[in-house]
């Protein structure tokens, strides 16, 4: 179904002239990679002070309120960037399996910080008198892997060392990537 | 140096055992390309931190030379991750580079931006704790060359 969704919208009219774009294209790229900045530098703080490694005079409700504005920015800036250029090389991105390992690390990511802020919630208040309890520190750790993670797998994506239309693969490959092999294909005359 | 000498430096940097070593391998480019994007995220949202206070956009509770000074080991750290990656990846396509003007436009911007880093926006803003509007000129012009490296070096990739 999604292979369908991906393969239509390949065939749109924008797409096309998009992924055959001289000059869109590049650009689109630079402003997601640059908006790593915004995104991921900014995060990068509020972990550091969860860790007790950076902005320490501040309290961690102050750091967290005062930078999420531009967490957020950057992160709407990746998102939009990025459903761009999905859109200009829809089929082959779907089956990439870097991108399909960023899409779960980003997801890993969204629950790492939802559980950050639940906890926070309930019991945030006490720990800007108090030491940081070793849960959130786990949090702020994991928070930075699975970011770097994002970024190296974006960065593979690029390559095509594990494209469907470049067989033989090894199973798991053609399972991770939903790799359509037709017969012709597996078949080695 | 004239620009024979110039391409003949390039030429023997490409031939280098690191970038022989690097254009063999299939994995090691994308790898160090790779920890060279961390290093962005670091080095960039340090500047940004510190320049997005400048302009009075985030802490601005703080004073100026308390968020610069928290963030300047960070700065640090990424600038020694995106250059001990960078100078390999240079390496691995030194003559590529020599005819990309991206990759110069990156150099000459990276060269301005150390200068003015070091020499005036953290000299000034390390001895200040008050805002004034030549503070907001510093960030503003820190952000533009900043930008401008980052996004020429995303730029020698696409020639």
């Amino acid at each position: 179904m999604l292979l369908e969704f991906s393969i239509w919208l390949s065939e749109t009219e924008w797409s096309i002239a998009l992924h055959e774009s001289l000059y869109l294209y590049p650009w689109i790229e630079s402003a997601h990679v640059l908006s790593i900045c915004f995104f991921i530098g900014t995060l990068i703080f509020v972990d550091l002070r969860l860790m007790g490694l950076a902005f320490n005079k501040l309290s961690i409700s102050e750091m967290n309120s005062k930078t999420l504005p531009w967490t957020i920015f950057g992160f709407g800036l990746m998102v939009l960037t990025g459903l761009l250029l999905f859109y200009a090389i829809p089929v082959r991105t779907y089956q990439n399996i870097f991108f399909r390992f960023k899409l779960f690390l980003i997801l890993l990511g969204g629950i790492n910080i939802f559980l950050f802020h639940r906890q926070m919630s309930k019991e945030g208040g006490k720990w800007d008198e108090e030491n940081i309890p070793r849960s959130v520190h786990i949090k702020a750790s994991v928070s930075l892997v699975l970011w770097a993670g994002v970024i190296i797998s974006g960065r593979m994506i690029a390559y095509n060392w594990f494209d469907c239309d470049r067989q033989p693969q090894p199973d798991w490959v053609n399972w991770a990537a939903s790799c359509m092999i037709e017969l012709s294909q597996m078949e080695d005359f | 140096m004239d620009s024979g000498q110039l391409f003949f430096l390039f030429d023997r940097m490409e031939q280098s055992f690191i970038g022989e070593l690097i254009r063999n391998s299939i994995w090691m480019f994308p790898v160090i390309e790779s920890v060279h994007l961390i290093g962005l995220a670091i080095l960039g949202g340090s500047i940004l931190m510190g320049d997005l206070r400048l302009l009075g956009f985030v802490l601005n509770s703080r004073p100026i030379n308390y968020v610069i000074n928290e963030t300047l080991v960070w700065l640090k750290l990424g600038l020694v991750i995106l250059v001990s990656t960078g100078i390999p990846l240079f390496l691995s396509e030194a003559i590529k580079c020599y005819y990309s003007r991206a990759f110069w436009i990156k150099m000459s911007a990276l060269t301005l931006g150390l200068i003015f880093l070091f020499f005036i926006r953290n000299p000034l803003c390390l001895k200040t704790e008050k805002d004034s509007f030549r503070f907001r000129l510093v960030g503003i012009v820190s952000i533009s060359i900043w930008a401008t490296v980052a996004g020429s070096g995303r730029w020698i990739g696409f020639s």
